[in-house]
């Protein structure tokens, strides 16, 4: 994922009411957002929130009910004009575009998918698909292509005639998902999105979208009540409070680094094993690596020797991962197979089986526990990461407990 | 001061109204006998048309809409209600009110879809409608009947003229409830896409509007209906002049035979246009 910025906000604001610059003010002068309620009426829907979203991630807002989420997605597309502040969209500021340019970011760049499906009842599957293409003009044969394209992806081709309410709520979803896909947009936004649906198809549509992700690289701010949720999909999680972005951060460093109590007790009763994956605690310094071109194994037990390691890891000119070999395999091969003495494959133990690098620590359990060198992490690709010892395991989830405990300690 | 005695009139209403006709009658007659223009045009084209064309065309062309429409029972029972008309001696009036709630309802139509629309996206249209609308439903058709004969003189496009005053709120009050009542999240959902007013009006909120819209055509049509005997006190031809005709006589079996006859076209009308607004959705 690259680091490019795709959206910004900076010190966005929401008031509800009818004097949002009286509740500005009193805002600097450091009253809270119930002072403020309580005195004037007027409800703080979002209070000063700024970071950056990357291009290609899924970003993930959380929050309590009543916390912001909603004000604050809408505000990206102004469905809700912020009080103050600002919103840049690959640098250019929507908050001050005209009504044309903000119909074309709209038609173009940024669609939405909402909880409630919001599909049009009056229009069948297909037009619900085409219908942002319908609006910018598109003709209908290039738009029900593109429309048919779009239900192909969510797998939905053969209802194209339907109604939205002859549909499933599962279904429905898929055609609001597919409506926003039609139109090929660079920003998703997702507000609850999967919220309505019974959890077996939301896992179902979670598993979907993350699919879908991993084929174009969209950018998705998806709003979410439910940490589970966010764990799963999230890149990078913006947790709320009462209007305010309290913490932004990968669901680990949020776990490992609580900004405060809330976002502690958010992350209470959820299992850190299942958020910190491999890749978060490999480390690949002090161990011994080998290279199957040019380290024979006599090089290679020498080398174990010298710094002391029972264990050492072999890779291709790839850097791709090939195995371990253990000192014991070495000097055996030395002893017994002095023809092929060049050959450092013979010494390669069996039954090793490297781990994924976004495996969860719950994921390798098994394997840490039970093998005898620390385990070898591996990208989608086999390039080798790094290792996994027992020991930097059991530190990490030693750790993690003591945050998340932290308060009754 | 005794005000609250109330025994003195000290606000004479009347007189200011009597005066404001006059002036109006004295002063723009020519421009109210412009603005009656278009609807005789309609009227005269209508009535021509229906009670020109053969009776067996009239009854083919409504037992069609009603199949469309509304099914097979409503169609039989359109035509035996025209059959029925036709043999009571009444055809030539029964065509002559079909004409003019017709005329009634296409100015309702054209004017009020249009108000209604304004005041469902407005809350101030709505605030500044609602009065007048209220004024028109409840005001005796009895005391507007005489100014619209002063201006626009008696006949059947006075007639016509004050229907259109009488059954245009419920088409003004239907439509823009119709409107008010398309989910918000639609509406979101357009503009999310980027539609522009016009584009949210016209794809999102008239479509889902329609039943209403609907509902309030059928009720404009029941209300012009309900006026036809009233036009008739002022000249008005149709099946009110016999109902008009027989009160005045003392004639009950003829003012009966005209009531009848309005029941059954209201009944027959009713049915027909409430397919109107149940049925329209689907195109599969
Ligand atoms: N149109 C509005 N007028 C007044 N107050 C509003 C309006 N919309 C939202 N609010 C208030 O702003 C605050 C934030 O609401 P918002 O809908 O953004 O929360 P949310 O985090 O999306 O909650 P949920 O999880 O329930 O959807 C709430 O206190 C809410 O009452
Ligand atoms: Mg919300």
């Amino acid at each position: 994922m690259s680091t490019e910025e795709k959206v910004r906000i900076e010190n966005l604001f929401k008031v509800f009411g009818s004097k949002p610059k009286t509740a500005l003010k009193m805002l600097k002068e450091g009253k809270d957002k119930d002072q403020i309620h309580e005195e004037t009426g007027m409800t703080i829907g979002v209070q000063d929130a700024s970071f950056t979203i990357n291009k290609g991630e899924i970003f993930v807002v959380m929050g309590l009910s009543g916390s912001g989420k909603s004000t604050l997605v809408r505000m990206l597309n102004r469905l809700i004009e912020p009080t103050s502040g600002a919103v840049y969209i690959d640098g250019e500021n929507v908050s001050t575009m005209t009504d044309d340019e903000l119909t074309e970011v709209r038609r173009k760049k940024m669609c939405m998918v909402f909880q409630s499906f919001a599909l049009m009842p009056h229009l069948n599957v297909i037009d619900n698909v085409s219908f942002g293409l319908e609006l910018s003009g598109v003709s209908k044969e290039e738009r029900y292509a593109r429309a048919s394209d779009a239900l192909d992806q969510v797998g939905l081709t053969v209802y194209s005639e339907n109604y939205p309410d002859e549909l499933s709520g599962g279904m429905q979803q898929r055609v609001g998902l597919a409506r926003a896909l039609a139109v090929d947009p660079d920003v998703l936004l997702m507000d609850e999105a999967f919220s309505a649906l019974d959890p077996l198809i939301r896992c179902e549509m979670q598993d979907e979208l993350i699919a879908l992700q991993e084929h174009s690289q969209r950018t998705i701010i998806f709003i979410s009540h439910d940490l589970d949720e966010a764990i799963k999909i999230g890149d990078r999680i913006a947790i709320m409070e009462g209007g305010r972005v309290v913490q932004v951060g990968t669901p680990e460093e949020i776990l490992q680094n609580p900004a405060d109590d809330y976002v502690r007790a958010f992350f209470k009763g959820v299992d850190p094993t299942n958020i910190i994956t491999a890749g978060d605690i490999s480390r690949n310094t002090q161990v011994q690596v080998i290279r199957h071109e040019g380290d024979g194994p006599a090089t290679a037990l020498q080398r174990l020797r010298n710094h002391d390691r029972d264990y050492g890891y072999v890779m291709n000119k790839k850097k791709e991962f090939v195995g371990v070999v253990s000192q014991e395999n070495l000097q055996r091969v030395l002893k017994y197979s002095k023809l092929d003495s060049d050959n450092l494959s013979l010494a390669l133990m069996e039954d090793v089986t490297p781990v994924l690098s976004t495996d969860s620590m719950q994921d390798i359990l098994s394997e840490v526990s039970t093998k005898p060198y620390p385990i070898p992490v591996v990208d989608e690709n086999n390039k080798y990461l790094g290792v996994i010892s027992k020991n930097i395991f059991l530190r990490t989830l030693d750790k993690t407990e003591e945050t998340i405990n932290g308060e009754e300690i | 001061m005794n005000f609250f005695e109330f025994e003195d009139r000290l606000i004479p209403l009347g007189d200011w109204i009597q005066f404001l006709v006059d002036f109006l009658v004295e002063n723009y007659r020519g421009f109210f006998q412009t603005l009656k223009l278009p609807v005789e045009k309609t009227l005269e084209t209508l009535e021509w048309g229906f009670t020109s064309a053969h009776p067996l065309i009239i009854m083919a062309i409504f037992a069609f809409l009603a199949w469309k429409l509304a099914g097979k029972r409503v169609t039989i029972f359109t035509l035996a209600t025209l059959f029925f008309i036709g043999m009571l001696g009444l055809w030539e009036d029964a065509m002559i009110t079909m004409a003019m709630v017709m005329s009634s309802v296409i100015f309702c139509g054209l004017v009020g879809v249009p108000l209604g629309i304004m005041s469902g996206r407005s809350d101030r249209a709505e605030v500044a409608i609602r009065p007048f609308l209220d004024a028109m439903q409840t005001t005796p058709a009895f005391v507007y009947i005489v100014p619209v004969v002063m201006l626009f003189s008696i006949g059947t496009v006075s007639g016509v003229l004050a229907t259109i005053v009488f059954a245009m709120p419920p088409i003004i009050r239907l439509t823009s409830l119709g409107i008010r009542h398309v989910d918000k999240e639609l509406i979101e959902a357009a503009q999310a896409f980027g539609a522009t007013p016009k584009q949210t009006l016209f794809k999102v909120q008239i479509p889902l509007a329609m039943p209403s819209i609907m509902a309030g055509l059928n009720q404009t049509i029941m209300m012009s209906l309900s006026m036809v005997v009233i036009a008739a006190l002022i000249g008005a031809g149709g099946l009110g002049s016999p109902v008009f005709q027989g009160l005045n006589t003392l004639d009950i079996g003829l003012a009966s035979v005209g009531g009848i006859s309005i029941v059954l076209m209201a009944m027959m009308l009713d049915r027909i246009t409430q397919g109107l607004s149940k049925k329209r959705k689907r195109k599969k």
